[in-house]
């Protein structure tokens, strides 16, 4: 299939405002639109899951009928008609593939307007791919790699089948099937994600990264990720995103859990840039998203870093439970609103073990008539003596029109732990500005420099290839936002 | 040649009074000097030339080599040649001061149709240039003026001065929070910049900065207009007497 004239005009007429905003001419398999226990089967059935699966997802649907929407958020947006979606569509490509030349050409073209060509992509040492288009994984590499090591990295609708034991084991063991509203809905509907099980003593030898992409009208996206390392291994793993530009509002609601045993680290990246909405704040994602991990082990470490610089609204709180003595969580975040965006995003850092020990660094960026709040929580158990928390909440308002809100809560039960929170609020000065418009500098080059530096200790969290593409973004999201 | 060329300049801020007719013409090679009374106008002076927001003319005209600046940008006066060494340097937080003298070096380069340094060419270049100034490495790996000492900020300034080659430079107060040492190497740095197509503007209190950059004219500046031209010799006068004989006068 070519595209058609009218996918490139599409493409040409969205260049302009949003870099990543096209839409791909593929056929797509849909279950029926709307929400019901038959649509739940539906999808089980589309993959072919163990009975067990689907009872849990059907658990999870009933328990999600009685619940009620999150609104402690602070963030605006019309009522969401869940049975105006569709929960499961495909692009019709064959499950597997032998190499890329099976893959269907207009997905790979997709992937080239993209900026991530496979072909590059597999060459390029040290990053594995398991790319997810809508709801199916369609092309996997560089697995036999990290086979010889043990490490699982593979769609999670595969693990399932190949996996069971694993995924029953540890699915909805961080974020039970009713933690939330969500979460409930992600669990009764999730279509796949990935599956990482690094397993006892193995360093993973590369970066693990996953580009999510939405591309269906109306069709939610329910991404499931499950991460398990075990003890004295490590795994770095990225999610990158971008989205076509679409008029009506598209419901993405992740769900991520990962579990950290003895000694074990894990560090997760994100760089998120759906579609945000036009500058009068029409159309854009709506990202409601459910990410723990769980320091299950002694000395673990769990990372979260993030770089938000997408969706009409965020609320997305990735978690750290520090179950394990001496165990670490940590929390770098860069959230950037323009425009009509909202983003209501932070942290809960649990302690639970003795002398844990969690840190988090947020950096918040609001412009236009943008919207951005910081919601943490850091509760200090009863017997987690010698626990350490420390805080620091940064924002940077660019113009008089855009807010940003910061929620600290603190629970603390053991006097012997110690919780500091520091936040400021700035501004790109004028005197700032002009003085990088006196070295040369365009107004743009000077907010992306000022703004790259206000958020340089999380930028440094980030591995450098994801670095560079984040400062990028940064700059592009805030384009026209000064002078 | 007139590489700068101020004519009857006039400004106001917040409906006051500031530079009430200012002309001054400054010729390839030459080294000037303004003094006055604080207050008198002369940063804002340097702002107006430099083309910062708030600080448009209300009459008057200024030419950068032959080019008149009125509805040029702040950033392109900058690409174009004419360089602000700050009386008060600013702070960027977290901007890596080798960055951002790279992007600003670059980004005249570019508009002069030379080639854009690369990374390692830049970095050698740079190193060249701070180790004249007395510049640490490790300095340069900081952020812009963040943690600088006042010394540190005005060698920093004059080392930008040096990288971006300027047409014009204008010096606000380089002298001001200097040690007898840190100015003596300043003054050198300026010195070696001073050749036949450029041309500097030094704004100072101190007859002890014009020791060391001995200026071929002097101009003292009070209410807003220039009030008194001559040579270095001026500059002593006002070193003996003050201003205000100057400005009785006037
Ligand atoms: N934004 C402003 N609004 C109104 N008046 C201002 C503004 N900025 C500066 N001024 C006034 O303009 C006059 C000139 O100030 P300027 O800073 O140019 O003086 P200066 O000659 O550089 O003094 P100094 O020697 O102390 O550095 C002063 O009276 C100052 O108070
Ligand atoms: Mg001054």
């Amino acid at each position: 299939m070519v595209a058609t004239q009218e996918t490139i005009d599409k493409v040409k007429e969205v260049a302009n405002t949003y870099k990543y905003g096209f839409v791909t001419e593929l056929e797509s398999e849909k279950a029926p639109l709307g929400l019901n226990e038959d649509i739940v089967r539906f999808i089980s059935s589309k993959k072919n899951e163990p009975e067990w699966l689907l009872e849990w997802r059907l658990k999870a649907y009933r328990k999600w009928l009685t619940m009620k929407e999150p609104n402690w958020a602070m963030v605006n947006f019309p009522k969401i008609n869940f049975q105006d979606i569709y929960y499961y569509s495909a692009p019709k490509v064959k499950p597997k593939l032998n190499s890329l030349d099976e893959v269907d050409p207009e997905l790979l073209k997709t992937y080239e307007k993209l900026g991530i060509p496979i072909k590059e992509q597999e060459m390029l040492a040290g990053v594995a791919v398991d790319y997810v288009f809508d709801s199916i994984s369609v092309a996997t590499t560089f697995r036999d790699k990290l086979a010889k090591e043990g490490i699982i990295f593979c769609p999670i609708s595969e693990a399932v089948q190949n996996h069971p034991d694993l995924v029953k084991k540890y699915i909805g063991s961080v974020i039970p099937m009713g933690d939330n509203y969500y979460a409930a809905l992600n669990s009764a509907v999730f279509t796949d994600g990935s599956f990482v099980y690094v397993p006892k003593g193995v360093k993973c030898p590369m970066e693990l990264s996953t580009y999510f992409r939405i591309n269906e009208q109306n069709s939610g996206q329910f991404e499931r990720t499950l991460i398990i390392v075990e003890d004295n291994s490590y795994v770095s793993y990225l999610e990158g995103c971008t989205a076509p530009q679409r008029d009506e509002n598209q419901l993405h609601a992740a769900v991520v859990e990962l579990v950290a045993m003895n000694d074990a680290e894990i560090k997760y990246s994100t760089v998120q840039n759906w579609y945000p909405g036009d500058k009068d704040g029409i159309g854009g994602i709506y990202n409601f998203v459910t990410k723990r991990g769980n320091c299950l082990g002694h000395r673990s470490k769990i990372s979260w870093t993030q770089v938000e610089t997408g969706s009409a609204i965020t609320w997305k709180y990735p978690s750290c439970i520090l179950r394990g003595d001496n165990s670490v969580g940590e929390f770098y975040s860069v959230a950037v609103a323009n425009n009509f965006q909202q983003a209501d995003t932070g942290t809960k850092m649990i302690h639970i073990g003795k002398n844990t020990k969690s840190t988090i660094i947020s950096k918040g960026i609001s412009a236009g008539k943008a919207q951005n709040t910081y919601r943490g929580q850091v509760q200090i158990q009863k017997n987690a003596k010698g626990s350490r928390n420390f805080t620091q909440c940064d924002s940077l308002l660019i113009g008089d029109e855009c807010g940003a809100h910061t929620v600290p809560y603190i629970n603390q039960h053991t006097p012997s732990a110690r919780v500091e929170h520091e936040a400021t609020t700035s501004k790109i000065s004028e005197d700032q500005l002009f003085y990088c418009l006196q070295r040369g500098l365009d107004t743009e080059q000077a907010t992306s420099l000022i703004v790259n530096g206000f958020c340089k200790e999380v930028m440094k969290e980030l591995p450098m290839e994801f670095a560079v593409e984040a400062q990028k973004l940064i700059g592009i999201s805030l384009e026209g936002s000064v002078g | 040649m007139s590489l700068l060329e101020i004519k009857k300049a006039r400004l106001k801020l917040d409906n006051k009074n500031i530079l009430n007719g200012v002309s001054l013409s400054v010729n390839a090679g030459e080294v000037h000097a303004i003094m006055g009374p604080n207050g008198s106008g002369k940063s804002t002076l340097s702002y107006m030339l430099s083309g910062r927001e708030g600080y448009e003319l209300e009459s008057g005209e200024i030419l950068l080599d032959g080019q008149s600046l009125s509805e040029m940008p702040a950033d392109e006066r900058a690409r174009s040649g004419l360089f602000l060494a700050f009386q008060y340097p600013v702070e960027l937080p977290g901007v890596g001061a080798m960055s951002f003298l790279r992007e600003a070096v670059n980004s005249r380069r570019k508009f002069i149709g030379k080639e854009e340094f690369d990374h390692l060419a830049f970095v050698k270049e740079a190193r060249k240039e701070a180790s004249k100034m007395f510049v640490k490495d490790e300095m340069l790996k900081r952020a812009v003026n963040v943690g600088f000492s006042g010394g540190e900020k005005k060698k920093f300034e004059i080392l930008q001065m040096a990288m971006l080659k300027p047409k014009v430079s204008i010096l606000d107060e380089t002298d001001s929070g200097l040690d007898v040492d840190a100015l003596k190497i300043v003054s050198d740095g300026v010195n070696a910049q001073r050749s036949d197509d450029n041309a500097i503007v030094v704004i100072t209190h101190y007859q002890r900065l014009l020791d060391y950059i001995v200026p071929d004219f002097v101009h003292i500046l009070s209410d807003g207009v220039i009030i008194k031209s001559g040579g270095p010799e001026l500059a002593l006068e006002v070193e003996k007497n003050g201003y205000a004989g100057m400005i009785n006068a006037a």
